[in-house]
């Protein structure tokens, strides 16, 4: 899960890292009482999508008067705001966030992620701040050094201040460095993250050091235990599709292809994808029903990848282990009468049932395609997807 | 023979009483797998459809001897299920439990060290060897004994390969689910490694997904240590560019964690690389004769 950058920077002030005094607005008039509260100005007002790339799209703008933050927000608030993390279509903003403006000095970048490699949380830091952290890495790697910390002893003081020191830090700001890394890596913790990354984290001509931007990632399997940071799901920020899916048990993640798919198991949808790729077809979306998926879950599949109008067929592929054959065919019948699928549907079957689950779909009268395999699978609906067209 | 389990493995269920952890109790005693009891905490001393259920697994241990213990706790406490059996002395620790938080997956990782547990998964199917142990949620019908070892991060897709092997004629010596976790406790090497040093498995097939850089690590370990041949699958091809949370993570391991880089060193390190996943045994084929 994902929040927006006044909800981040709340969190890291409770925290004590220190980030610029700001609050989010609704609207022109209380973004500039907002402005007039906050300081003398200048301001700076930040749009609010769940997207990095803002500042090139329009959506970061410096503000001198308060009555420029309310034309500034008033323009900004119902723009749909392009960067190249939000895709063509972009991202319609709905709430901006105005803040005191900073004098910076430099700007450098932190984050603190759990590292595959080592199984441990590791602070990544570099003196390239306000970059893309993957450039970085592509083209001067050498500019950004890792720690590793141990889960049992927690980021120590020497760490932070082996960071504090590749970044450039001297004197007293290596002090304020060791409190913000520390205080960083608590928020982390606390908060059951998979990603914090603070890009950039800069240095004021006044010497201090100030989270100007901040990006969570949630650990979505530790929300059970953080109800309040749960509550800052902003639904306007993701797929309906997606959401809807996920009310279902459903793993789906929607693609810019036709071929709709659904799949048991979230390694098979992805090979899935890929074969359907191989025989020359495009696929509409992943979609993983789970293995313990009843009648009704596959229903609810279905109309998902249905309501995507892009779809123009359809490849079902299960391989039946504990999840029965017969019950995926039943879904499937049950399906196409609840829902109508005017696609072509192959379906490919496997595993225990399967003989029942075959005779099923060849005796309910549906235009149903059987597949043996998932090459003939996937060659079957790529060929029908190509003739319908 | 085989790796990690065989006839003589004796194994409890961690949430035994609970629908799911009982349902595949039931299914592993029914393969033939030494079922030998269960633990749930506040439950000791009763009696379920058989199995006898403990209050702790160190109490378990002792009763019944078990070597070897399968977790179906939910994720909220499956982190403290798995250290409690590490406590126990149990040998081989297998956690079907899907959904454990990652930050819990990095304690109990630092908590393994020095023990002399090893812990499969957790998010994984577990492990089978064919006509002698089932530990977890795979359908035992499709496998067949035989000498192919077979390791994922996958569960349906080692299904798929599994009987992609079994419709040809060629049984299997052990298949291990090692999970889709980003923190899990046995890796793509490990498994190669015990595959190698088991003198009834001839050859090897690994399945690999993207992200992170283990399938690569795993191409060279059989590059340099290796003598039976290997064939692989990566899923995920075509999947659309990974959150920035898995680029970051990559950018420390030094690879970038997509498919078609990791085909590439595979290919590099001798593997022979599944160009569909329809095609598993068949790639297997063109690098070993049965």
């Amino acid at each position: 899960m994902n929040v927006h950058e006044y909800q981040a920077k709340a969190i890291l002030r409770k925290f004590g890292v220190p980030v610029p005094d700001g609050h989010v607005c609704y609207n022109g008039a209380s973004a500039r009482e907002w402005a007039k509260r906050l300081g003398e100005g200048p301001w700076v007002v930040k749009a609010q999508i769940h997207a990095g790339g803002r500042g090139k799209g329009g959506g970061v703008k410096l503000a001198k008067t308060s009555s420029e933050v309310q034309m500034i927000a008033r323009d900004m608030l119902g723009m749909t705001l392009r960067t190249h993390q939000t895709g063509p279509e972009g991202k319609v903003v709905h709430r901006v966030l105005v803040e005191n403006g900073c004098n910076i000095a430099n700007e450098l970048y932190v984050s603190f992620l759990v590292d595959r490699g080592t199984s441990r949380v590791t602070v990544m830091a570099s003196t390239e701040g306000g970059m893309d952290i993957e450039e970085v890495a592509a083209n001067t790697p050498e500019k950004i050094v890792t720690e590793a910390v141990d889960p049992l002893v927690g980021l120590t003081l020497f760490q932070c201040r082996k960071i504090a020191f590749a970044l450039g830090l001297k004197g007293k700001l290596t002090n304020k460095a060791v409190k913000v890394l520390t205080n960083l890596y608590a928020t982390f913790i606390a908060c059951d993250c998979s990603l914090l990354e603070i890009n950039p984290l800069v240095v004021t001509a006044e010497g201090d050091l100030l989270a100007l931007d901040a990006k969570f990632g949630f650990d979505d399997n530790a929300l059970f235990r953080h109800l309040q940071i749960g509550d800052m799901r902003d639904f306007d920020e993701e797929d309906p599709n997606e959401i809807e899916a996920s009310q279902h048990d459903l793993s789906y993640i929607s693609l810019n292809g036709n071929i709709g798919c659904l799949v048991n198991g979230a390694g098979l949808a992805m090979a899935t994808m890929d074969i359907i790729k191989h025989y020359g077809g495009d696929p509409a979306n992943f979609l993983d029903v789970g293995g313990g998926a009843t009648i009704e879950r596959v229903t609810e599949a279905f109309k998902i990848i249905l309501s995507d109008k892009n779809v123009k067929g359809i490849l079902v592929n299960i391989f039946g282990g504990i999840m029965k054959c017969d019950v995926i065919a039943t879904g499937v019948i049950e399906a196409a009468h609840q829902v109508g699928i005017q696609v072509p549907l192959v379906v490919r079957l496997e595993g225990t049932n399967v003989e029942l689950g075959k005779k099923l779909l060849a005796e309910s009268g549906l235009n149903i395609v059987a597949a043996d395999g998932m090459a003939d699978g996937a060659q079957k609906i790529v060929a029908a997807v190509a003739a319908a067209a | 023979m085989s790796i990690l389990i065989g006839k003589e493995t004796r194994v409890i269920t961690q949430g035994i009483t609970g629908a799911t952890g009982l349902f595949h109790a039931q299914g592993a005693r029914e393969y033939g797998t030494q079922m030998v009891g269960g633990v749930t905490p506040g439950k000791g001393g009763s009696v379920i459809d058989g199995f006898p259920v403990y209050d702790t697994v160190a109490e378990a241990v002792q009763a019944t001897g078990a070597t070897a213990s399968v977790i179906y706790v939910p994720p909220p406490f499956a982190a403290d299920s798995i250290m409690e059996a590490v406590d126990a002395g149990v040998e081989l620790v297998c956690c079907i439990t899907e959904g454990i938080p990652v930050l819990d997956m990095v304690k109990v990782k630092q908590y393994l060290v020095g023990k002399k547990t090893r812990l499969v998964g957790p998010n994984c199917p577990g492990v089978i060897t064919p006509g002698e142990c089932k530990i977890g949620i795979m359908p035992g019908y499709i496998h067949k004994p035989g000498k192919i070892g077979v390791v994922s991060r996958s569960g349906t897709l080692t299904y798929e390969a599994v009987w992609q092997l079994t419709s040809i004629g060629l049984g299997q010596s052990t298949c291990v689910g090692i999970g889709g976790d980003p923190v899990n406790g046995t890796s793509h090497i490990d498994c190669l490694r015990l595959f190698e040093e088991d003198p009834d498995t001839e050859a090897v097939i690994m399945i690999g997904e993207i992200g992170g850089s283990a399938e690569e690590e795993a191409a060279r370990f059989v590059k340099e240590n290796m003598t039976k041949p290997v064939a692989a699958y990566i899923a995920g091809v075509t999947a659309p560019p990974g959150k920035r949370m898995g680029h970051a993570g990559a950018i420390i391991s030094g690879g970038k964690g997509t498919a078609t880089e990791k085909v590439a060193v595979l290919k590099e390190c001798g593997i022979s690389v599944a160009a569909t996943p329809a095609e598993m045994a068949q790639a297997l084929l063109k690098v070993y004769k049965p």
